[in-house]
């Protein structure tokens, strides 16, 4: 029996992962949520069609999202966590033991519920003591956070579904507000290389540059995302990603990775010439 | 709420004849030219074959919007059934060419109409069509607000007596900001006094599929209503309904219609009423409900961030704002140090959120059938952060104030007489022979026949300067005004 899952990446253009077993398949308020179970990406999952993560290549993704801006500022203690409801973030960034604080907010309850029955390897920190989880609007959550966070991670999905409201002006000034004057937000930035998602990427970061004093991207490898290519952004009021990354505290923690090292903490901020381009003419 | 309704609201046969026409595969040669869409490849590439294949004339089978006899005229009587009118006429020159009708149909040259100032430039038109007299009622207004408020019951009564030969009442049911006269006594003391009673209700549609909101014009008992189904309903825009009562004489109105109405009535347009009207009786109840839900919670979190007043229920007062119709999300954005057209501006450069209009003092968040909550929840972040980053004083910033009008002569003898252009500032004391208004809202601040003063010449400075789009004179650029030699 053939059994393939798709997704298209562009109108053109389709990814295909063969699925040994289809485990879960729920229509939220919000949206179609569907795990699967597969040969080569272990469990994967989907919402409205959209891979969000794979036991096989989420480490890239949740690694890079949560160990740049602490190797930054290893003094975070508060940290605000908007989508994630998978728990991958959450898990990376319970392994620091100066965190005291992470609340998340997640719009979805059956993003977090099926995650904990089907993806145990991403939810398995949700209970951690310092988690507190708000199940609600990420925009109304904010609004109401002032001076409150060091680090706010923004792991949305695409610019195109439910998580609109996250690419936009309203959103990051709000972000912006409810950082500390040494706070940093770092966001999933969507890719490069199609011509759709190059543009909303370049509108977000516009966005956030214009709110942020210091805004630079980040890239790294992903199998199962468009392209393969997929971008970060780092924003601050204060810290610098490259000139002030503190090599030797984060050493210190004996934490180990697998894809984040402080020698490729540097590399993933140098990009490829078509994308400064890009980055430059909405800067 | 109408009546319950006695005909199957689960048809829509326009919906149907276009169905049936398209299964039939008939060979165009009548207009339009574009037969289906072949002859204009591009346009059907941006519109879609399924919409540009029912762009077609009137047919035998598909029946004649000039002379209803089957497809538009069953339409007609299920959207009558629907708003509990006696008859319903569907149109299609947007809902200026209801209000246009319903006018024409009760007023000839020279009769005297009573109705309030903060009237659409729609009925102005209409006045200058016929050559009827204004009488105007001048509207209570909100200091605070600065905007015009409803008809008091007694100032209603007193153009009555003292115009005991006008021929109408014209009312806004409701305000584009949502404010509502009491309608019930109106309509009460125009038919004793033998007057007719008509009702804007541009901005009322879902009056009729709500048990909360305020009363509708059929059901208050009001002669005719200009009813915009494509602003709450859902219809596509330039469509419109005209309602009458039972006391109306339906085919003297037909022909009041047929004298301005096109003779190609679109069926686009026509069926988007017909499907529009049928989920509104069908669905309407909950799905207002649900509108009136998410505008409540949105005031609540605008008024929660503190400087705006997004205004309500709060503002009745039995009599000038004797309802109020709560899915209108009206903003007063003074305290902030912003005139409302300028936050307007700002959501939309910033933000790419366009809100419905912005005036001097506030502005208009128009939510309806469409609208999800998580939109909301963008705009009301708009409006935190446009408050963080472009808080000003508020000194200096005026506050919209009515200004009574001194009508000289009718609307259609100024708009015909013999007239001279003038620069803005030597136009005062002359008699305007054309409008002025901000459009949207499209309330005149100056209309044909009107004194030009000192107070409605700054009045215009001040809104050009804030970025108020202007419209109405004949110089585009609002320099110069006509006036009566």
């Amino acid at each position: 029996m053939e059994f393939w899952f798709s997704e298209l990446h562009t109108p053109d253009v389709k990814h295909s992962i063969r699925v040994n077993k289809h485990l879960y398949s729920v229509q939220s308020d919000y949206q179609r949520i569907d795990i699967f179970e597969t040969p080569e990406f272990g469990r994967v999952l989907a919402l409205d069609g959209n891979v969000m993560l794979t036991e096989r290549d989420e480490f890239i993704y949740d690694e890079m999202i949560t160990h740049v801006p602490m190797a930054v500022h290893p003094g975070i203690k508060d940290v605000l966590v908007i989508g994630a409801g998978d728990g991958g973030v959450v898990r990376e960034l319970t392994r620091y033991e100066t965190i005291e604080r992470i609340d998340l907010v997640e719009m979805d309850p059956m993003v977090v519920e099926a995650c904990r029955a089907y993806l145990p390897s991403n939810a398995c920190r949700l209970d951690d003591r310092r988690v507190h989880i708000t199940l609600g609007n990420a925009l109304k959550y904010i609004r109401r956070s002032e001076n409150k966070y060091d680090l706010i991670i923004v792991d949305s999905t695409d610019p195109f579904g439910p998580s609109e409201g996250l690419f936009t002006l309203e959103f990051y000034g709000n972000c912006y507000n409810a950082l500390r004057a040494d706070g940093i937000m770092v966001n999933q930035q969507g890719s490069p290389f199609y011509k759709e998602d190059a543009r909303a990427m370049q509108r977000s970061h516009k966005r956030i540059a214009s709110t942020f004093p210091i805004s630079r991207v980040y890239q790294a490898h992903i199998p199962t995302y468009a392209a393969g290519y997929w971008l970060f952004g780092f924003a601050s009021k204060k810290y610098h990603p490259v000139d002030d990354l503190d090599t030797q505290a984060w050493l210190a923690l004996n934490l180990r990775t697998r894809y984040y090292t402080t020698r490729l903490h540097l590399g993933a901020f140098c990009l490829p010439a078509f994308l400064e381009e890009m980055l430059r003419e909405v800067e | 709420m109408n009546k319950k309704m006695a005909l199957n609201q689960e048809r829509a046969p326009i919906y149907e004849a276009l169905e049936r026409f398209r299964q039939m595969r008939v060979v165009p040669f009548d207009v339009p030219g574009h037969k289906h869409g072949r002859g204009n490849p591009e346009l059907t590439a941006f519109l879609g074959q399924q919409c540009v294949g029912v762009d077609v004339n009137s047919m035998k089978p598909l029946d004649n919007l000039c002379h209803p006899v089957s497809v538009i005229r069953e339409a007609e009587e299920l959207a009558a059934d629907a708003f509990g009118a006696a008859h319903a006429f569907l149109m299609v020159g947007g809902t200026t060419s209801s209000v246009q009708s319903m006018v024409l149909s009760a007023c000839k040259r020279g009769d005297e109409i009573i109705l309030p100032r903060n009237v659409h430039r729609s009925v102005i038109n209409a006045l200058v069509l016929c050559g009827a007299v204004p009488v105007y009622v001048n509207p209570e207004v909100d200091q605070k607000l600065g905007i015009s408020l409803g008809m008091r019951r007694e100032q209603v009564q007193k153009a009555i007596n003292e115009h005991p030969n006008a021929v109408a009442v014209l009312v806004n049911n409701p305000t584009y900001y949502g404010i509502c006269s009491d309608l019930r006594a109106i309509v009460k003391m125009a038919h004793k006094a033998g007057m007719m009673c008509l009702v804007d209700e541009a901005h009322g549609t879902h009056f009729y599929f709500s048990g909360s909101l305020p009363v509708s014009a059929m059901e208050a008992g009001a002669d005719m209503a200009a009813v915009s189904m494509h602003k709450s309903g859902g219809s596509l825009t330039q469509s419109s309904l005209l309602l009458i009562g039972p006391d109306v004489h339906a085919g003297y109105v037909r022909q009041i219609i047929n004298l301005t109405q096109t003779t190609s009535g679109s069926y686009l347009l026509m069926s988007s009423l017909d499907i529009s009207r049928r989920n509104l009786a069908l669905r309407g109840r909950q799905v207002f409900s649900r509108v009136e839900d998410m505008a409540e919670y949105a005031r609540e979190e605008v008024n929660a961030i503190g400087g705006y007043y997004a205004f309500g229920k709060e503002l009745r007062d039995g009599n000038a704002v004797f309802d109020f119709d709560t899915t209108k999300l009206s903003i007063h954005t003074l305290d902030i140090g912003l005139a409302g057209i300028e936050v307007y501006d700002i959501l939309r450069d910033r933000y790419d959120i366009q809100i419905e209009f912005g005036d001097i003092g506030n502005i208009l968040a128009y939510l309806s059938i469409g609208d999800r909550i998580q939109e909301v929840e963008r705009l009301v972040s708009a409006l935190a952060e446009i408050r963080r980053r472009c808080q000003k004083d508020s000194t200096g910033l005026l506050t919209q104030e009515y200004i009574e009008p001194d009508v000289v002569t009718s609307p259609q003898e100024a708009f015909y007489a013999d007239k001279v252009s003038l620069p803005l500032e030597e136009s005062e004391g002359y008699i305007c022979s054309e409008f002025v208004m901000c459009y949207p809202p499209g309330i005149p601040i100056l209309a044909p026949g009107e004194r030009i003063t000192r107070e409605v010449l700054d009045y215009i400075t001040y809104a050009k300067s804030k970025g108020c789009s202007m419209t109405g004179p004949e110089d585009p650029e609002i320099l110069r005004l006509n006036v009566l030699k």
